[in-house]
């Protein structure tokens, strides 16, 4: 056991972080600083710098578009983009649907739909939650009846409504899972479906949520025709790729770099905001929150390291990815508490309200302008990707077999 | 950057785990408990011909393995997990730190009796008005001729009834809690001028309070500069807190899985207690919380030869502090009454669990020493 850097290492980091310093989007800069809600073209240029860099899916097998990076340098990766305080990258298609297609799909699906997701030309969204399915996600009931057309072909007919569909405004394709078979127990019809969200029949409706923020929608599938060579994997074994892109969704959640960062800048916002006269980082009831924070935080880190070195001794992202993604969310939480209240009175004005090609200055300090729309926003973590509740039953089960 | 243990280092943790699984069984525990004198000089004789791990951490020039502080983890590790009360930490750990930093004859001469098992050393370092603080001493070392005259009271001496050697932090000068002015002795235990009230601790081990009453002893039982061993002191502290953070991994890995053992066993309401929902995540709440003790423990044991050596191990002792709390306090609600009873073994690991929370420092102590070396 050694925490040094080999000398190869050492040299890695020196190219990522140059790579970083002079290829990071220049109008990207401090955006995360500040809370901004991005664009899609914000999301896209820095995935695009990656994509031609070839350094844009780095836990992808080198056969598929990978870097073929040791599980070290992946970290050093993950460091020094938190570091530099890079916008993070969507998910859906390089952590979500990209390792279902390379480690479930055809041929011809490998070769259709990976390198459009490796480029950025299409944009991914998750067709998984409904009104009726969140935690009890295998209850749900969005139909896919399979027909022969007029082509001869076959194809699938779908009906039903899905919910929560992150940046789905934006999405070129959707993955679904929906129901094939009514008959049998509710985890075994379900069918894994990629679908082109130009399709007729899908509407995509914004909901606004407590930030103010558009980033989640409904989708509507009314009749939405899909080519069955659209399915991943065999019909009615949709769950199997929906477990496995549910356990390789939360590795990475646990998102320690990026609450390194946090957690440095609510430092920093505490050392110029006043109390009683001193920095607020002297109150020592904040300053006992802020350290056990880090304290957190470092048991958090050495907890995934230790999951990254069983990874690369041959084990696959397991039940112990529910510890990550529940700590990893609470940490995150509790940064955007400690930032909403650092921010103090300035938490309160709504940036929202105010009127574009408004001149004046800004209304208090940069950095409270989104402490409390980022505050609400982050309650969805501890939901999502399965709610911590949900982890827990996985862990009660997987790992200490109850 | 690598988190995988060496093959040497495997082996020692399979060998140690076996033989204690093998020969230290709760109930022979418990009888060296009852026997009165809270340490059993056969097992510590074992630890040395049998088991070779009173070297684990020393240089083979000493005759021991070559090891250092992820030795001193994985002993204490399964320490935890068996409850041994033989005194490693002390020893091994504490003293054999002392020794190891600072080298020269006396080490030469004490190193090998260690890992023959013939030395052993009891660290009187707390008094009574001190707290957690390693300065604020009152016990003094005057100069008397080549030597030194010890006076003084220090408390709660783990070991001290059966120990060779103490180890012993006093004033050479500067004022009761000044950084300056601190020595660190090793002397015998026999010295005239030393005596002590020995006393069983509620974990069962042996304790003593001691007093120096115009103690003589020689310049050759000083360890490091005279005034200037705080440093060092610090520096042995911080090694213990992290193998005994690393014996909290071993208590709290045994009181979860009793627990979890038990929850599948006791039946209420016509079922298993762990089939319902509110125990299972309470079980999957201690099972991070031990998860999360063990990976900051490796952390700190890591750091210890770095720059960040003291929040490391702070932020450690914070931690898993916490979890000790929450992993026996729990353990004890699961088993319910009968976890509140003296016979079950999951009692006296909360016990040892209980008493680990405040060894070198509380949580508040910890994280009040982690805010000044980080955040101040």
């Amino acid at each position: 056991m050694d925490l040094n850097f080999s000398a190869e290492d050492i040299a890695f980091r020196d190219e990522v972080r140059a790579f970083i310093k002079d290829s990071y989007p220049a109008a990207l800069n401090g955006k995360i600083d500040e809370g901004e809600e991005l664009s899609k073209d914000d999301f896209l240029s820095w995935h695009r710098v990656l994509a031609a860099k070839g350094w844009i899916a780095p836990a992808w097998p080198k056969q598929y578009g990978g870097t073929g990076w040791t599980s070290v340098q992946r970290y050093i990766w993950s460091e020094e983009t938190a570091r530099a305080d890079a916008i993070r990258l969507m998910p859906f298609g390089l952590s979500m649907v990209g390792p279902v297609i390379y480690t479930f799909g055809t041929p011809e699906q490998k070769a259709r739909f990976l390198p459009r997701i490796l480029s950025g030309d299409d944009w991914w969204c998750q067709g998984y939650s409904e009104p009726g399915a969140g935690s009890d996600l295998a209850n749900l009931r969005t139909k896919a009846e399979r027909f022969t057309g007029d082509d001869g072909k076959e194809y699938y007919r779908v009906n039903g409504q899905k919910t929560w569909t992150t940046l789905a405004q934006h999405a070129d394709w959707g993955f679904f899972l929906v129901r094939t078979n009514s008959e049998v127990k509710a985890q075994e019809g379900i069918s894994f479906l990629l679908i082109d969200m130009k399709t007729p029949g899908i509407t995509v409706r914004p909901i606004i949520t407590l930030g103010g923020e558009h980033e989640v929608n409904e989708v509507w599938l009314e009749d939405v025709i899909v080519p069955v060579e659209n399915r991943v994997y065999e019909e009615n074994k949709g769950w199997t790729c929906a477990k496995f892109l549910l356990a390789h969704e939360r590795t990475g959640i646990a998102g320690v770099a990026a609450s390194k960062r946090g957690v440095e800048r609510i430092k920093s916002i505490a050392r110029t905001e006043l109390d009683e006269g001193e920095i607020l980082l002297k109150n020592p009831f904040f300053k006992r929150k802020v350290a056990e924070l880090e304290v957190d935080l470092s048991a958090l880190e050495y907890t995934e390291l230790r999951t990254l070195a069983g990874e690369s001794s041959g084990k696959g992202p397991g039940p112990e990815s529910s510890l990550l993604k529940i700590k990893g969310t609470e940490i995150q939480q509790r940064i955007t508490e400690l930032a909403l209240e650092a921010a103090g009175h300035y938490g309160a004005p709504y940036y929202r309200g105010f009127g574009e090609g408004d001149n004046e200055h800004p209304i208090g300090p940069d950095y409270s302008h989104r402490v409390a729309p980022t505050y609400f926003n982050m309650r969805k973590t501890s939901i999502y990707g399965g709610s911590n509740e949900i982890q827990r039953n996985i862990i009660a089960k997987m790992v200490l077999g109850l | 950057m690598d988190f995988n243990t060496t093959d040497e280092q495997t082996m020692l943790r399979d060998t140690v785990a076996r033989y204690l699984a093998d020969t230290y069984s709760f109930d022979n525990r418990m009888k060296t408990v009852h026997s009165g004198k809270h340490w059993n000089a056969g097992v510590w004789k074992a630890f040395a011909e049998e088991l070779g791990i009173l070297g684990a951490p020393f240089a083979e020039a000493h005759g021991g393995l070559g090891g250092g502080a992820i030795e001193n983890m994985i002993v204490m590790e399964e320490i935890g997990r068996a409850l041994v009360i033989e005194p490693y930490l002390q020893t091994v750990v504490i003293g054999g730190g002392a020794l190891k930093a600072t080298g020269g004859a006396l080490a030469d001469a004490v190193i090998p009796e260690i890992i023959a098992g013939n030395v052993i050393i009891a660290f009187a370092y707390a008094e009574p008005q001190g707290r957690y603080n390693l300065a604020d001493l009152r016990t003094t070392a005057k100069q008397d001729g080549a030597g030194y005259i010890l006076n003084g009271h220090k408390s709660v001496v783990y070991s001290g009834s059966y120990a060779t050697h103490l180890l012993v932090t006093a004033r050479t000068g500067g004022a009761q809690r000044d950084a300056g002015g601190v020595s660190l002795f090793l002397i015998p235990a026999d010295t005239k001028g030393i005596t002590r009230r020995d006393y069983p601790t509620v974990d069962g081990s042996a304790a003593s309070e001691i007093y120096f009453e115009n103690a003589a002893i020689g310049a050759e039982h000083r360890i490091g500069a005279e005034g200037e061993a705080l440093p060092l002191i610090e520096r042995i502290v911080d090694e213990g807190t992290a193998a005994i953070c690393a014996e909290a991994c071993g208590v709290a890995r045994v009181l979860h899985a009793t627990t979890l053992d038990y929850a599948k066993q006791r039946k209420q309401f016509g079922k298993a207690i762990g089939e319902f929902q509110v125990i299972q995540h309470r079980l999957v709440d201690m099972f991070m919380e031990v998860e999360q003790a063990v990976s900051i423990t490796l952390m700190a044991t890591l750091k210890l030869d770095s720059a960040e050596r003291a929040s490391a191990v702070s932020a450690a002792k914070s931690k898993v502090g916490k979890a000790l709390k929450f992993t026996g306090q729990n353990a004890v609600q699961i088993h319910g009454g009968i976890g509140i009873s003296n016979e079950l073994a999951v009692g006296h690991y909360f016990k040892r669990a209980t008493m680990i929370e405040s060894q070198f420092g509380s949580v508040d102590h910890h994280l009040r020493r982690y805010e000044r070396l980080v955040i101040d």
